[in-house]
């Protein structure tokens, strides 16, 4: 069996482990949602309008409250110094991590996305253009968030600060998620956003991955 | 050649001898420059006095952006090279970029009231400038976040280059999208569409920012160094207790 495979399945094991951590951030991400039609009123034409925006900045904010845990564990521990010891390297290490980070945080929040695109009462054919922007979006929201989780090891108030350093970097992702439900909203196609999109996916797996086990390194130096 | 100033006491030395020059230089630019800007430039054929914001804004914006990569360089050299100086340079320009933005964010709020009507709008060129205002709180709070300062200055090192992206960004905001803001006047490919009678105060305000930038680099450099040994200092005593 490759290190890869093993160190895939012991990240896997252990987040299932803590399967509490994933249901707390779907339960954080309805709870907001829901929040908005108490305080904006329940007028549907208005939550259609700013459905795709509220349910991303919740998915959003969600991603961020788990985002703390990638290294944290190990750090405290002292596997993270084992992991850049090892034979594997860095990088593989952390794309594996934050694999797992959006297997268990990502793919939850696609599940329940369904559920809030009803209570926000976004339209039928706005769906799949959001879904896709969330299976495009969360992804990069994981590795993007894996750079500063990786520099907030050994912090002060670690998890605020975690916040203050990824949204600005991740608010691209957002502009584009939120701008292709609008734009089918109002009648244009979604595919000039959805390409951005995509093009930050790939970006930031082709950069971020090297930038977090620089952080890494710095962190267990 | 660069570790020839990696020396702290060489560097203070030639700090001293240059500080005065900066100063001076300072001084006379911003004199000049206010007094062109203020009251001897024309007025715009449409904004009339209004437009002697640009004279604060323009520079302002110009040096918010110099120093985020002034720091994004010292940044990759302190974590190239491990140059000594390179990440108190840094750790020195941050709050000084962060006023920078905050003054352009101000100045361009106040001009764009009368001109637009509003005092904010979510484009391309404002809300990128935000980003790089909170991509500097971000360094700041980081940087000051852990009980080795060493570690804080090298996480923050990477949080730099990381942000670095945002910076072509903000500069071709204006011709990548529709905005309300302005497009490039001054550093285009065609050249300057600003007449000289303007062009020359915003250059004299803009080297002013400069040299202001420079002195008081230098001074908070001197300082930190400082404060460095001070520290050094206080845990020989403690240890020798």
């Amino acid at each position: 069996m490759s290190a890869v495979s093993i160190l895939f399945r012991r990240e896997l094991r252990l987040a299932l482990r803590q399967s509490a951590d994933s249901v707390m951030v779907i339960a954080f991400f309805v709870i907001a949602v829901v929040l908005f039609p108490f305080g904006v009123g329940p007028e549907p034409n208005m939550l259609a309008r700013i459905g795709p925006g509220v349910i991303w900045v919740c998915a959003l904010l969600a991603a961020m409250l788990s985002m703390e845990r990638m290294f944290l564990g190990d750090y405290e521990d002292g596997s993270l110094e084992l992991l850049v010891l090892s034979p594997v390297a860095l990088e593989l290490v952390v794309c594996i991590k934050v694999a797992v980070h959006w297997l268990t945080t990502g793919v939850p929040l696609i599940c329940a996305a369904p559920l809030l695109f009803v209570m926000m009462n976004v339209p039928e054919e706005v769906w799949p253009v959001l879904l896709w922007t969330l299976l495009l979006g969360t992804p990069a929201l994981s590795l993007i968030g894996s750079v500063g989780a990786a520099l907030i090891l050994g912090a002060r108030r670690g998890g605020v600060l975690l916040s203050l350093l990824v949204l600005p970097l991740v608010i691209p992702v957002l502009i584009f998620a939120a701008g292709a439900g609008d734009a089918v909203l109002f009648g244009d196609g979604a595919k000039a956003n959805l390409m951005l999109l995509g093009g930050i996916l790939l970006g930031s797996l082709a950069l971020t991955p090297w930038a977090t086990a620089q952080a890494i390194r710095e962190a267990v130096a | 050649m660069l570790h020839f100033f990696a020396n702290p006491t060489r560097f203070q030395r030639l700090s001293r001898r240059v500080e005065p020059w900066l100063l001076a230089g300072m001084i006379v630019c911003f004199a000049a420059g206010l007094y062109l800007s203020l009251f001897s430039s024309p007025v715009d054929y449409q904004q009339g006095h209004t437009v002697r914001i640009m004279y604060i804004h323009v520079p302002a914006a110009w040096m918010a952006l110099f120093c985020y990569t002034a720091m994004a360089v010292s940044a990759a050299v302190a974590l190239i090279w491990k140059h000594a100086l390179a990440d108190v340079a840094a750790k020195a320009t941050a709050p000084i970029g962060a006023a920078f933005t905050f003054l352009a964010l101000l100045t361009g709020s106040l001009w764009g009231k009368p001109m637009w009507g509003t005092w904010w709008v979510w484009d391309a060129r404002l809300t990128s400038v935000l980003v790089l205002f909170f991509l500097y709180l971000g360094y700041m709070a980081l940087r000051d976040a852990f009980d080795e300062p060493g570690r804080g200055a090298r996480a923050s090192a990477i949080l730099v280059l990381v942000g670095f992206v945002n910076v072509p960004i903000i500069k071709f905001s204006v011709d990548w999208w529709n905005t309300l803001h302005q497009p490039s006047s001054v550093l285009r490919m065609q050249g300057p569409t600003i007449h000289p009678d303007m062009l020359t105060p915003l250059f004299l305000m803009a080297a002013a920012f400069q040299l202001y930038y420079f002195w008081l680099l230098l001074v908070r450099i001197r300082r930190e160094l400082m404060a460095n040994r001070v520290r050094a200092l206080r845990h020989r005593q403690a240890a020798a207790e």
